[in-house]
């Protein structure tokens, strides 16, 4: 969706990482982004590239962790994976499943010299 | 297949064509910046992942930083724990607005639709029912131009303009600034109208109670699994433009099952902000809503009278100790 404006809050928290911990150069930005987070991966690649000109992570390798979908459905009373929101239950066939995993989009690390 | 890395067919599709079949897929190893050097594969089952091809020789190399020079056993390299929400500057924002909202018992909903769904029409009607009872202000978020902030003034109802130029949704540090400005009263209901798009907007908490999504009967039906999102951030949807449902073979019983499917949680009401059918549905639904928020706020200013005198008597008590 908003890869851009991701990319963006990207640059802000690598900056900001930067200048709290004293380093000057990120080689590689590891991200987990939820299946469910409806962010397009090739697209944020691109975004992030652009953004990422003239600061301390201009040309880093940017490393996408991939975190696997999955909702609570009430009527199985259990955890259950889906790959969309309007997944049913694989369990039990119902559409009540509700995402309790796999929507996050987070900088996990930082590689830096 | 990927002929670089032999991994599986993409599932990214134009007019239902994979895009690896468009060629697509291929040109992305050429495409893929230097400094990414890598690609994202979509599998059937809906996963992906990315990966590097290093080295990238196919790569069009503009924006090459030094550290491209990646030699390995010369690494001086660390890893740094970040463990931060990429939207957390906009979630920061938001909580603050809640707050300043919620003290004052403000109750601010944010209204999201695609673009022609009515919820200017919609906010027209709303203010015009609830005006003589209760205090509304309305941000309006477009693209361009203050057209739907005048149609909001002319009820006599303040309304602020944001702009956000190419944007595509308003973001909480926008509607903070608004609220510096136009400082809605205490005890009154804000209405903010989101840019008209189904898929940005879901992602920006702006600080609001509840998001409510508009859906009009001239939409698909398929709409809240096209934009799953949307509908799954929302508590209300309100079904706009059912006086014409005669006209259009639109499947009402059928919205609402997708809708459910997204957000099983998710309340409906249907309404036409032209003729105002279902619009007591929708005004009770409010005042329910700022019913909650002044209890909630009652509540907080006793318990703050309560302990302001309790601390009261105890400096007494240490007075009177003292002399």
């Amino acid at each position: 969706m908003h890869e851009m404006s991701l990319a963006e809050g990207i640059r802000q928290i690598v900056e900001d990482a930067g200048r709290s911990q004293g380093f000057r150069k990120v080689r590689t930005v590891v991200l987990e982004i939820g299946q469910l987070a409806s962010v397009e991966p090739e697209a944020l690649s691109f975004c992030f590239e652009l953004v990422m000109q003239g600061g301390i992570a201009e040309g880093a390798r940017l490393q996408i962790e991939a975190v696997p979908g999955c909702g609570w459905c009430p009527a199985c009373a259990a955890t259950v994976a889906i790959n969309t929101l309007y997944d049913p239950c694989p369990r039990c066939g119902a559409y009540q499943v509700q995402a309790t995993g796999g929507t996050e989009m987070r900088v996990r690390e930082l590689e830096i010299e | 297949m990927c002929n670089v890395c032999g991994c599986g067919a993409g599932e990214t599709r134009i007019e239902g064509q994979a895009l690896d079949k468009l060629d697509e897929h291929a040109r992305g190893h050429k495409w893929v910046p230097a400094a990414t050097r890598g690609h994202v594969h979509h599998h059937e089952d809906g996963t992906w992942h990315s990966h590097d091809h290093a080295p990238a020789q196919e790569s069009l190399h503009y924006g090459q930083g030094p550290a491209g020079a990646d030699v390995p056993g010369m690494s001086q390299a660390r890893m740094v724990k970040i463990e931060q929400d990429i939207l957390a500057k906009n979630d920061g924002y938001a909580a603050g607005n809640r707050g300043w909202l919620q003290d004052r018992g403000i109750l601010a909903l944010n209204l999201v639709s695609s673009p022609g769904s009515g919820k200017t029409s919609l906010l027209v009607r709303t203010i015009e029912a609830l005006q003589a009872r209760v205090p509304v202000a309305v941000i309006e978020g477009d693209q361009q131009t203050s057209f739907d902030a005048e149609r909001i003034r002319a009820t006599g109802a303040p309304a602020l303009q944001i702009n956000t130029g190419k944007g595509c949704h308003l973001d909480a540090r926008m509607v903070g600034h608004a609220l510096e400005k136009m400082v809605p009263p205490d005890n009154s209901l804000l209405l903010i109208e989101n840019v008209g798009n189904l898929v940005c907007p879901a992602a920006f908490d702006l600080g609001e109670a509840a998001k409510v999504v508009v859906l009009s009967v001239t939409e698909g039906e398929d709409k809240p699994l096209k934009y799953p999102d949307m509908f799954a951030a929302a508590s209300l949807m309100l079904i706009n433009k059912i006086d014409l449902l005669p006209y259009l073979s639109f499947d009402l019983d059928k919205t609402i099952e997708f809708a459910l499917r997204v957000n099983p949680r998710l309340q409906v009401i249907q309404v036409s902000a032209t003729t105002g059918a279902g619009f007591d549905a929708w005004l009770d639904w409010i005042d329910a809503r700022l019913a909650a928020l002044r209890v909630a706020r009652d509540e907080t200013i006793s318990t703050l009278r309560a302990r302001v005198k309790a601390l009261e008597a105890a400096l007494d008590a240490a007075r009177a100790a003292k002399a």
